[in-house]
């Protein structure tokens, strides 16, 4: 699905903004360009810094480390109180932090409790662990809602859930990152760390979706 | 200060788009412009407030139509020219004014995993007391600021729960105006669903927000 944030038609001719870019050509794309070149000249920026760091964050980055996280303290009950005492340094035993996880905090979903992630200021998400944000996350909707319609909100992803059930918005104001540790499913007891891993969604790590259990049929 | 920014509990915004298989980024420019913003941070000219704060200075109008890497890159734009890094004749022409000196060094290649190893952490070694403690009934200060500020509307004036302490950290409102990390306590604050929208919210739901002492009275 197309969503409206990012997909905006650059082709179409628009009205420009009351700032810097109006000296800029009005493509994103152009402007883009244009900047590099003009930093790269300047000898302020190095392009193959530039590819790394996008090769980083398309390649290395991304939710299968969170993924790890979440089966190990599925696994370990030492590691899993670590996790949720110092998280900060329970994802570093995995080599994962610095930049935009300098300062991490896990939330355990229990049968009680459900936890929802959400940055209304702007778009604070735990890169080390997650990679960068979708684009629903960072989009308006999302980020007016979560706080005072969370039910609602997890009705929109398909998750309706007990009355009885409390749900905790955690609105990441400042610089602490937070991580959902979903609930481990029914019927993955005799499963290895490494298949549990498989299982964890990214979504379930944001608290939009519950960690679903294999479906009948595929391998344990 | 109050921009279309400080979104939280706002209507009308329409519904949740979620993309299946969403690619990190949709278009080359947008993972160009995001390395470049993490690229000229490298230099530690500014901070992560004050590049919050670029973001949100943008008219709201504009922030409201603009992608999110638009307004990254008019926000990174703008703190190039204030910083000095490059000026608006070479941005017109898109070519290093002649005579310039080349300003040197770029973040190198090689550097590029350490720095985002090491990141940027916020909290700072301190011997302040806290001023207030787990359990601890608060009630967030009615400020308006003009300019940068991590307090959201939603929870100005309401009363909650310190649920945990966080430590020191820089406090947003005076660094992203280089005026000073002002380090703090920082706080987990939790304010029930119905402080906050009224009882037609879930008694059993709530809302964690991290706030620092300077927003923070003893309720």
């Amino acid at each position: 699905m197309k969503s409206k944030d990012t997909h905006r038609d650059h082709a179409e001719p628009h009205e420009h903004h009351g700032h810097a870019d109006q000296r800029l050509p009005s493509d994103p794309a152009l402007q883009v360009l244009a900047l590099e070149s003009l930093l790269v000249d300047k000898g302020l920026v190095d392009p193959r810094a530039l590819d790394a760091l996008v090769e980083s964050y398309e390649h290395k980055v991304g939710p299968h480390n969170g993924a790890k996280v979440v089966a190990r303290a599925w696994t370990d009950p030492a590691y899993k109180a670590r996790l949720l005492a110092d998280a900060t340094s329970a994802v570093a035993e995995f080599g994962f932090g610095g930049l935009q996880g300098e300062h991490m905090l896990a939330v355990e979903n229990t049968s009680g409790v459900h936890n929802l992630v959400v940055c209304t200021l702007c778009s604070c998400y735990p890169y080390p662990v997650l990679g960068l944000p979708p684009v629903w996350y960072k989009s308006a909707a999302y980020r007016s809602r979560a706080v005072i319609d969370p039910r609602g909100v997890l009705r929109e992803f398909g998750l309706q859930l007990p009355a009885q059930t409390q749900i905790r918005v955690w609105d990441s104001t400042a610089e602490l990152r937070y991580l959902v540790v979903p609930q481990r499913p029914p019927g993955t007891e005799a499963m290895t760390e490494e298949r549990l891993a498989s299982l964890v969604t990214r979504d379930a790590m944001i608290g939009v979706a519950l960690v679903q259990p294999p479906q009948p049929g595929e391998p344990p | 200060m109050n921009g279309v920014h400080d979104m939280g509990g706002m209507h009308g915004m329409g519904p949740i788009l979620p993309e299946r298989d969403e690619p990190v980024f949709h278009h080359r420019w947008e993972a160009r412009a995001y390395a470049l913003v993490r690229a000229m941070g490298a230099f530690g000219r500014w901070n992560i407030d004050a590049s919050r704060h670029q973001r949100e200075l943008i008219p709201g109008a504009e922030q409201l139509r603009m992608s999110y890497y638009e307004r990254w890159l008019a926000g990174l734009t703008e703190l190039l020219l204030q910083h000095g890094f490059i000026t608006a004749a070479e941005l017109a022409s898109g070519k290093a004014a002649p005579g310039e000196a080349k300003l040197t060094p770029a973040l190198p290649a090689a550097s590029v995993p350490a720095f985002i190893a090491r990141g940027s952490p916020s909290s700072r070694e301190s011997t302040r007391t806290p001023r207030f403690g787990a359990g601890q009934r608060v009630r967030a200060r009615n400020l308006n600021p003009i300019g940068h500020t991590r307090l959201p509307r939603y929870v100005r004036g309401k009363s909650g729960v310190i649920a945990r302490a966080h430590g020191v950290f820089v406090f947003p409102d005076t660094n992203a105006h280089f005026r000073g990390e002002s380090p703090q306590h920082l706080y987990s604050v939790r304010f029930e669903a119905r402080e906050l929208w009224g009882e037609a919210a879930a008694a059993t739901d709530a809302v964690y927000v991290d706030l620092w002492e300077d927003y923070l009275d003893a309720d």
